[in-house]
């Protein structure tokens, strides 16, 4: 409830046929030129309380879509103090010769003003500087303490109106937070906002637990978890706690992921020590096997529109990538260089599978064509692996390991993400060790 | 002037290549038997009877000093009819986690197996596998990978 949001176009300003966006995102190119952008202080409406003005969100809100606008690599926030105009003015009516002055061709402005029964009215405009045009503008109705996420839903509509595609800011990821030494390692699932902050821890660290995964259509996660020492998939809603066993097999689940519309859950089952790919429906618990095979089968994911699976065997020899049909005919391998290939994990956008890399000792996240065509990778390292896609399939979470000394200390695992294109490489901050990260899809699809 | 430059900086990414295609030739170890075979981290179930097999990197079939061990534990399950015991399967750190488990398992069960054809009730043996996540030896070298490709046999009562 808490994260209900009540949202309203005002605005719609740009008259389609006269200012076709001027400026625009080249996003097939990497960061090399990021657009400038100047985001200006909000303005407070003069009768808000102190309370609120207390809170400094005129400020706090520029500087997270500045923040979330510059890690995307696309984008060039300037700095405050080169503003010839002040917000309020910016916001009214902004002098666009003073704007293009300091080179920039956009400007984001905004108000905050208070509504009855004390919501917050967050109002935005994006402007093109180079034409002197208004681009759009919305108003968001929240309670106070949702500012962050109001910043993040702001920043997502400026995404999207200057690069064309979805945005990703409002969103969060889920990981394993790690503590300890390597030997007797504590593990907990944490989940955070996108951008690292508000951690939040979901168990207490009793048990081992692996691999979260976020459901693409509800507050929920699948996960494996060594409760009671018999390692079994999980699910568990993240706002009511509850939390309820997958399935009733008699041996390891492990490895489990969403179907793309959350109806049922595909993972892998050890029988006899033989690991193959099962799906189960969550709500009448029927129970598919989907390969029988003596070898390896595991690290299921399917493709958005639910008719392929991909997955890793080694029925080859070694690991390789696989796809099948959803009924698990067809089966066909699509990973053929040199090395060795895992943890594939298709993109929400369809085209490419995002895969982890081992060869002559080191570890690459890459991706290809759902057809193994086209491979390309992005990052090389001691070790990573377990890429996670963004919701708009722009972006890729992963975690890296730094090697241990041969006195077993110094190891340690971190979340860092990277562009489709292989820049922007960046690690994300958080409070301990983490591994297994997991991205949500955007918390307000619309 | 410039293009001897290039010229240079083409021989020296050549010699670089040339390099480190020595060092990856000389360090490669994971095809072929690089099981661990010394008596480091080792247990015992009881006198002369080891209480673990090491693996070949992704491998799970057992080799002839596993085969050895697993006799020994054997014998030893069958004197003593009242032991029941867990096969820990595990994995090094060099490889997906879900993959690591599976393969954990894979040993684990391959260990079991051979105790059942030789003569211990299946019943008295449960498999557990925990991939990668309990290394015996934290060190991030090829030592301690083949330290921890392992199925481990530990009593339960």
């Amino acid at each position: 409830m808490k994260y209900k949001i009540i949202k309203i176009l005002t605005l719609f300003f740009f008259i389609t046929t006269k200012s076709y966006a001027v400026v625009s995102v080249d996003i097939t190119r990497g960061n090399l030129d990021p657009l400038p952008i100047a985001v200006s202080d909000f303005y407070l409406d003069l009768k808000l309380n102190d309370n609120i003005k207390k809170l400094q969100l005129e400020s706090k809100i520029s500087e997270i879509i500045k923040s979330n606008l510059s890690k995307s690599g696309l984008f060039f926030p300037l700095e405050k103090k080169s503003f010839i105009q002040v917000p309020e003015a910016a916001h009214n009516k902004p002098r666009f010769e003073d704007w293009a002055f300091i080179k920039t061709q956009v400007l984001v402005t905004g108000k905050i003003s208070l509504e009855k029964e004390g919501r917050l009215r967050v109002e935005f405009k994006l402007w093109d500087v180079v034409s002197a045009t208004e681009l759009s503008a919305l108003a968001f109705y929240t309670t106070p303490d949702n500012w962050r996420r109001i910043s993040h839903m702001i920043s997502d509509k400026i995404y999207e109106r200057l690069t064309g595609e979805k945005g990703y800011f409002d969103s969060r990821i889920i990981y394993v937070s790690e503590t300890g030494p390597k030997v007797d390692r504590k593990k907990r699932l944490a989940v955070m906002d996108q951008d690292g902050y508000g951690v939040k821890y979901l168990t207490l660290g009793n048990e081992l637990v692996l691999t979260p995964r976020f459901s693409p259509t509800s507050q929920q996660v699948t996960y494996m978890s060594y409760f009671k020492n018999l390692p079994r998939v999980y699910l568990l809603n993240i706002e009511t706690g509850l939390q309820d066993l997958v399935g009733d097999f008699p041996g390891m689940t492990f490895a489990p992921r969403f179907s793309p519309d959350g109806k049922k859950i595909i993972m892998s089952f050890a029988q006899e020590g033989n690991s193959d790919i099962y799906t189960m429906d969550i709500k009448t618990r029927v129970v598919e096997r989907l390969t029988d095979h003596p070898a390896i089968d595991t690290s299921p994911s399917y493709s958005p529109d639910s008719s392929y699976i991909c997955f890793n065997s080694d029925r080859s020899g070694g690991q390789q990538i696989y796809i099948m049909r959803s009924d698990g005919t067809n089966v066909k391998r699509i990973s053929f260089g040199e090395g060795l290939y895992g943890t594939p994990v298709w993109s929400p956008r369809g085209d490419l599978i995002a895969f982890t890399k081992l060869y002559k000792n080191k570890f690459y996240i890459g991706v290809m064509r759902s057809d193994g065509s086209g491979e390309r990778l992005l990052t090389e390292n001691f070790y990573q692996e377990a890429p996670s896609w963004s919701p708009n399939g722009r972006v890729l979470v992963f975690y890296r390991e730094t090697p241990a000394d041969s006195a077993g200390k110094g190891g340690g695992a971190k979340l860092w993400s990277i562009d489709l294109t292989g820049y922007n490489e960046r690690l994300i901050q958080t409070p301990t060790d983490a591994s297994d990260p997991s991205w949500s899809g955007l918390l307000s699809p619309k | 002037m410039i293009f001897l430059n290039n010229l240079n900086r083409v021989a020296l990414v050549f010699l670089a290549t040339l390099f480190l295609g020595a060092c990856a030739t000389q360090q490669v170890t994971t095809k072929g038997d690089d099981a661990y075979t010394g008596t480091e981290t080792v247990k015992y179930l009881a006198d002369g009877v080891p209480d673990r097999v090491f693996f070949s990197t992704n491998k799970s079939d057992l080799t002839s000093a596993a085969l050895a061990t697993l006799a020994k534990q054997a014998t030893y399950l069958k004197a003593n009819p009242s032991l029941n015991v867990v096969l820990e399967g595990h994995a090094d750190e060099r490889g997906t986690r879900e993959y690591n488990l599976a393969l954990g398992q894979k040993r684990a069960t391959t260990a079991k197996d051979f105790l059942v054809s030789n003569g211990v009730a299946a019943s008295r043996i449960k498999v557990i596998s925990y991939g990668k996540e309990k290394p015996v030896n934290p060190a991030s070298n090829a030592l301690a990978w083949s330290q921890n490709r392992r199925s481990v046999t530990v009593k339960t009562n």
